[in-house]
């Protein structure tokens, strides 16, 4: 252990945060002392994890704001819903139909995301972040406006309605239903597959912010121009950043659409809410640090179900602990007073790393 | 005639974007911040505005007068206990996460005392309006008033800021704090009068949107707020008159997108225009675009 890189020792720990809370919550569920309510809410936590982390990775490495997140977890959600549905009866083994989702599912948002990246990543700052937000605005609304259905002539396609699709009535089935979206995806998502892909998206990103790319990305994020004029190619590695996080954030997606059996795309789901709450998670476990996002996404998704028995109050409350603990984290005035009071946490945790 | 009034009412809907998008536009030009929150404080004037009319009884112009104190006074508190002590942090995103800290949490106080129910809204504007043309066009009181209330708060903030005291002081804090502070300007109240314009904007703004659009709801403010904020970017972010013809274009391109291109697809639209113009304009139509230097 003690001939280990620092890096290395610090991202086995994460893995190991990982796996203990694993089995720890699987040993909960076997002994049966987790509610329900609680145990339904394991798939989203993972898929809200890999969210935070593919997240950080743009605004905390390659250091843009990017308010449209949610826009690729909802191409990787109706893409792998939709690839499911269609392959049902030819693909009957459930998990390598739900690999090949997933592969489509991420595929597509990378996809996405180099398309959405090249345009987006010569704006800067906060003229980036706007149009992030408007294009994953748009994701939204025109996957609110698509018909595909399937008869034995094939795919249907339409921008209108249902009716225009001009499909077969006998054979026809309607896949894609506008506003309704998808429904009758097959519930393939589960804990442990959900663990696993954070497991990988931890390895991924890790992996990468300790490599030569990694490297280069954090060197355009602390001053463009210098890394510019050693010969570092700006484009490709934003881009290289941007895509690999668009991805991560399908397979959220994919997550996501194969824990529920319909799918539709709201505010609250795929829109501008949902990408604000990812931020959140980045910004409040710390801008850059992975582990800290990981743990600000399981908190703040268990804080409203742990104040449900709070009913009326829990979103306010929510919004209240939010606000304070920012200030607490942030405020100038904050940290001095914490270095003067709390100094002695700290020299204990010196003393013990020496 | 058909085109004559969607056009008129895309000016309507684009003038309520303009003044919520200047209240966006001028706490970004001064504090450097996006205050996510401006959308919401705009529902809250909605709802002091209809109380007073409603269950006090009083007219029109004083429930706009009394949401306006009241968003004022939210607007400064807001300012001063969830934005000023992170003014210097460490990061811009700290402020802008406290922002939408805000902003849940005045639409969940909004629900509590409210309720989750669409409120139906009662004009503000008493007046029908004027019929031209032989009855083939007709533009009603609220379209009026909301345009030439547009127009004159645009004219009043041009002014206020070229010529008054307190505008230089604020042009000053927007090009440099420090320097600012150093010539003797209260930057802390500099920028709390900012706070304190934008949120009676808002406030003005929620009535005539409300006026417009008679359906009220603790989120009734969250798309507009992000609507002027796209108006604000389409303008130039920081510029007065680019917040102006940005909200106007916007609310007209929503509008005749709505009307002639599909319904559903209005939003996706207004957002496609803007990254239109952004990728020609990297800083907006108005913007001024700072070149980096080493």
């Amino acid at each position: 252990m003690k001939n280990m890189k620092k890096t290395t020792k610090n991202n086995l720990i994460t893995y190991g945060i990982v796996i203990v809370a694993f089995v720890v919550v699987q040993l909960l569920i076997m002994t049966g002392n987790i509610s329900s309510l609680l145990e339904g809410l394991m798939v989203p936590l993972c898929m809200y994890v890999i969210l935070a982390v593919s997240l950080n990775l743009v605004v905390g490495i390659l250091g843009e704001l990017s308010l449209g997140h949610a826009g690729f977890m909802c191409v990787g959600a109706f893409s792998s819903a939709f690839f499911s549905l269609y392959t049902e009866d030819i693909i009957t083994v459930a998990p390598l139909r739900f690999f090949l989702a997933l592969l489509i599912g991420i595929i597509t948002a990378a996809i996405f995301g180099i398309l959405i990246g090249i345009p987006v990543l010569r704006l800067k700052g906060d003229y980036l972040a706007i149009v992030t937000l408007a294009f994953g605005e748009i994701i939204k609304n025109l996957v609110n406006v698509l018909y595909i259905g399937k008869d034995e002539n094939g795919l249907h396609f339409s921008m209108k309605d249902a009716m225009s699709m001009n499909m077969d009535a006998a054979t026809g089935k309607i896949l894609i239903n506008g506003p309704q979206g998808i429904t009758g995806t097959p519930n393939d998502s589960t804990f442990s597959i959900g663990i696993v892909l954070v497991l990988i998206t931890l390895f991924i990103v890790l992996n990468l912010i300790n490599s030569r790319d990694g490297r280069a990305i954090m060197a355009i994020r602390d001053n463009r121009i210098a890394a510019e004029s050693v010969g570092i190619n700006i484009t490709k590695y934003k881009l290289m950043a941007f895509s690999i996080s668009a991805g991560m954030a399908g397979a959220a997606g994919v997550l996501y659409a194969h824990n529920l059996s319909s799918l539709t795309a709201t505010t609250n789901n795929f829109g501008y809410n949902m990408s604000i709450s990812i931020l959140v998670f980045v910004v409040l476990g710390g801008i850059g640090s992975i582990r800290g996002s990981m743990i600000a996404a399981v908190i703040l998704t268990l804080l409203p179900e742990l104040l449900r028995g709070l009913s009326d109050y829990r979103m306010l409350i929510y919004a209240i602990v939010l606000i304070i603990m920012m200030l607490f984290n942030w405020s100038p005035k904050s940290i001095e007073w914490r270095e003067k009071h709390l100094a002695f946490l700290k020299r204990n945790k010196e003393a013990k790393e020496s | 005639m058909s085109f004559i009034s969607y056009l008129i009412s895309g000016l309507s809907l684009g003038s309520v974007y303009a003044i919520i998008a200047l209240g966006y536009t001028m706490v970004y030009g001064i504090a450097k911040m996006l205050n996510f929150a401006h959308g919401d404080v705009i529902m809250i004037g909605a709802y002091v505005a209809l109380m007073s009319m409603t269950q006090a009884g009083l007219s029109p112009v004083i429930g706009v007068l009394i949401s306006v104190v009241v968003c004022t006074v939210l607007g400064v508190v807001i300012e001063r206990v969830a934005y000023k002590p992170l003014r210097n942090a460490g990061s811009p995103l700290a402020v802008l996460i406290t922002a939408i800290g805000v902003s849940y949490l005045l639409q969940n106080v909004a629900l509590l005392i409210f309720g989750a129910n669409a409120q139906s809204f009662p004009s503000a504007v008493k007046w029908s309006g004027i019929t031209l043309a032989g009855g083939k066009l007709v533009i009603s009181g609220v379209t009026i008033v909301t345009i030439v209330a547009c127009v004159v708060i645009m004219a009043g903030l041009m002014l206020f800021i070229q010529k008054s005291k307190a505008g230089q002081a604020m042009r000053a804090v927007s090009e440099d704090k420090g320097a600012a502070q150093l010539m003797g300007i209260n930057v802390n109240g500099t920028i709390a009068l900012t706070f304190a314009i934008g949120s009676a904007l808002a406030a003005i703004a929620g009535v005539l949107l409300c006026s417009a659009y008679p359906s009220l709801t603790p989120y009734t403010g969250a798309m507009p707020g992000i609507k002027a904020f796209v108006a604000a970017v389409f303008g130039g972010i920081g510029s007065i008159p680019g917040a102006f013809i940005g909200g106007i274009l916007l609310g007209v391109i929503e509008i005749l997108g709505r009307a002639y291109i599909s319904s559903q697809m209005a939003d996706a639209i207004v957002f496609a225009v803007l990254i239109i113009v952004l990728l020609v304009k990297p800083a907006g139509l108005l913007g001024k675009n700072i070149q980096e230097k080493v």
